[in-house]
């Protein structure tokens, strides 16, 4: 059976519409890029609250900052590399230290942004962004829960950095289920008592697809958790799975280091757990152009790997 | 020409000394800070916050208030000693500047302390800010102004040009900003660290209005800040030609009173020369 796709990037764009209707002062600001980010769509509906910046993303943080310091709730798009790395010192002194009502939201996270290369995948945001003090950083799976989510960002004051992939993903949700989602609260999408797969954004759905394999064909029962928001952390949903599994992997497509897998790692050590534990991510090293699919097999992000990575720990 | 009377300029100087006085107080009481650049920029800050400015120390967060956003935020001593003595709050606590547990840090915060627009401290950003306050105000059709204080040697920062393009191709003719031309920076003379000059042809290609006048001179700064708020369609770029240390003999001119307070013979030195200014002024009032 195939599954239906949507494109996180045009939730956002839809959703953007939506909430400006809703929200007199939502404002965007775009780098150059609202074709990609779908910025564009609120550009067309409200192009008085519309300012694109130019490639000058320091520039664009900024001026969100100065924005919001006047009752705005600036959102802010681009790629996630430009959005991150390039105005990491604008992010932290005035949006993060400022305790600014800012939205970063950005796009093309992650390797399976394909053929343009390392250059464009970016896989440090989340730690860059975790480490910051003050920032929420928020990691949507499908489109009805970006919808969700961007929802919340407009709802829940201060700082705020969101990022979806390139390509079209697989809708895990109905959006009327997602009533209840909370900003700092994982979702058990399935149970299992075998393994707990704690996964974020685009590694979701090949965590839910391993999770089927490995019950037909191993009878391992995994849990798969969708833990949209890597800071804050869900604590206690984390100790739950520890006590109640038998090992701990986590999933994203971001560098080993920083993201969701240091922090879960981060939690159980210091919660004293001795737990059989995984992270699975980009291994310490650029990747390169290439065909998402073969770029996730050859980084060994997708459902086989993680379905090896498990038989492997059990 | 707008001409202000005496009394009102004697009266602004006057101020002036008493804010350089609690310049050098708070920073040989921290033992740290910027001398320099807080002294170059006394005389614009006071007369923004002692005239031209429309704000209300009783209701910091007016949403009609004009703004002022200190770029520069190293020289947060003269933005806090300008600030307490408006009554945004008590004077007493300026000797509490840089230490711990309090309110005043080195560099300023938005959230920490009313009046304060912006967190500043790394250079560049502040005329971004500004750009987000002044489209928030067309958006709210408000027709506050938007001040900025930049640091000369902080326009070697290219996050300044971006700013300086937004600016003017968004027509953001409520944005003034003031530039601290005191022809130093740390590592010496900004001509020979990394040339600034033409000054007014770089800022004028990028769409800007120019206005040079003595950045010491109380006077031609209101007038200045004056014709800036009457012009139209471009932002305004005020160059202040000041002398870095200004007020206090041995700091003029003087890079190495960029980032270092006075020691106990020079604290001592600074304030006698400032008393005696202030006698001046006071017998001439
Ligand atoms: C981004 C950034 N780089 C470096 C510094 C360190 N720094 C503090 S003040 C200064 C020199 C500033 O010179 P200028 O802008 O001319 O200021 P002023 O002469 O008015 O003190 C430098 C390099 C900083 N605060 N921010
Ligand atoms: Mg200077």
């Amino acid at each position: 059976m195939t599954k239906k796709r949507i494109n996180p990037r045009n939730a956002y764009g839809e959703t953007l519409v939506e909430l400006g209707k809703k929200y007199p002062n939502i404002v965007v600001l775009d780098a150059d890029l609202s074709k990609s980010t779908k910025t564009i769509m609120f550009a067309k509906k409200y192009p008085e609250r519309f300012f694109d910046m130019g490639i000058a993303e320091a520039n664009m943080i900024s001026t969100a900052a100065g924005l919001a310091s006047c009752g705005k709730i600036p959102f802010a798009s681009t790629f996630a590399v430009f959005a991150t790395g390039r105005v990491y010192d604008q992010i932290r002194m005035d949006v993060a230290y400022s305790k600014a009502n800012v939205k970063i939201f950005a796009t093309h996270g992650g390797i399976s942004v394909g053929k343009d290369g390392a250059s464009h995948q970016m896989i440090e945001d989340l730690a860059l962004m975790r480490v910051l003090p003050n920032m929420t950083v928020l990691t949507p799976s499908d489109a009805p829960q970006t919808k969700k989510i961007v929802e919340l960002m407009a709802s829940t004051e201060g700082p705020m950095y969101a990022r979806v992939g390139r390509a079209s993903a697989p809708v895990i949700y109905k959006y009327e289920d997602l009533k209840n989602l909370r900003i700092g609260e994982g979702i058990v999408v399935e149970d299992g008592d075998d393994v707990s797969i704690i996964a974020c954004g685009t590694m979701v759905d090949p965590a839910l697809d391993a999770r089927k394999k490995l019950l037909k064909e191993n009878d391992i029962h995994v849990r798969v958790i969708d833990m949209h928001t890597i800071k804050p952390l869900d604590k206690k949903l984390i100790c739950k799975c520890a006590r109640e599994t038998n090992a701990i992997i986590t999933v994203e497509e971001h560098s080993i280091i920083g993201g969701l897998g240091s922090a879960v790692s981060e939690l159980l050590a210091e919660e004293g757990f001795s737990i059989k534990f995984k992270r699975m991510g980009v291994k310490d090293t650029f990747c390169e152009s290439g065909d998402p699919k073969d770029l996730l097999e050859k980084y060994e992000l997708n459902e086989k790997h993680i379905v090896k990575t498990v038989r492997q720990m059990i | 020409m707008r001409t202000h009377s005496t009394n009102l300029i004697h009266k602004l100087n006057l101020i002036a000394v008493k804010i350089r006085k609690h310049v050098i107080e708070m920073l040989y009481r921290a033992e740290s800070g910027h001398p320099g650049g807080s002294l170059s920029a006394v005389d614009a800050l006071v007369a923004l916050y002692f005239h031209h400015m429309k704000h209300d120390p009783n209701n910091p967060d007016d949403p009609d208030r004009d703004r002022f956003i200190l770029s520069k935020g190293h020289a947060a001593p003269a933005l806090y000693a300008v600030l307490a003595e408006c009554g945004y709050f008590d004077v007493k606590e300026l000797k509490n500047l840089r230490k711990i547990n309090s309110r005043l840090q080195g560099h300023p915060v938005n959230y920490m302390i009313p009046g304060v627009e912006a967190s500043t401290g790394s250079l560049g950003h502040g005329l971004s800010f500004a750009v987000g306050v002044a489209l928030a105000g067309r958006l709210d059709k408000k027709n506050y102004n938007v001040y900025v204080m930049l640091g000369d040697g902080e326009t070697d920062e290219g996050q300044i040009w971006e700013a300086a393009a937004a600016a003017s191709h968004y027509k953001l003719d409520r944005i003034t900003a003031l530039l601290d031309r005191n022809y130093l920076q740390i590592d010496g003379n900004t001509e020979e660290v990394l040339r600034l000059e033409s000054i007014r042809e770089r800022w004028g290609s990028f769409g800007w209005n120019i206005i040079e006048i003595d950045g010491h001179d109380i006077g031609e700064i209101l007038d200045a800040l004056h014709r800036a708020d009457e012009h139209t369609r471009q932002p305004s770029l005020i160059v202040l030609n000041t002398v870095k240390g200004k007020g206090v003999s041995f700091m003029e001119n003087n890079v190495d009173f960029h980032g270092v307070p006075p020691n106990e013979m020079e604290y001592r030195l600074a304030m006698q020369e400032l008393n005696l200014l202030e006698k001046k002024l006071e017998v001439y009032y």
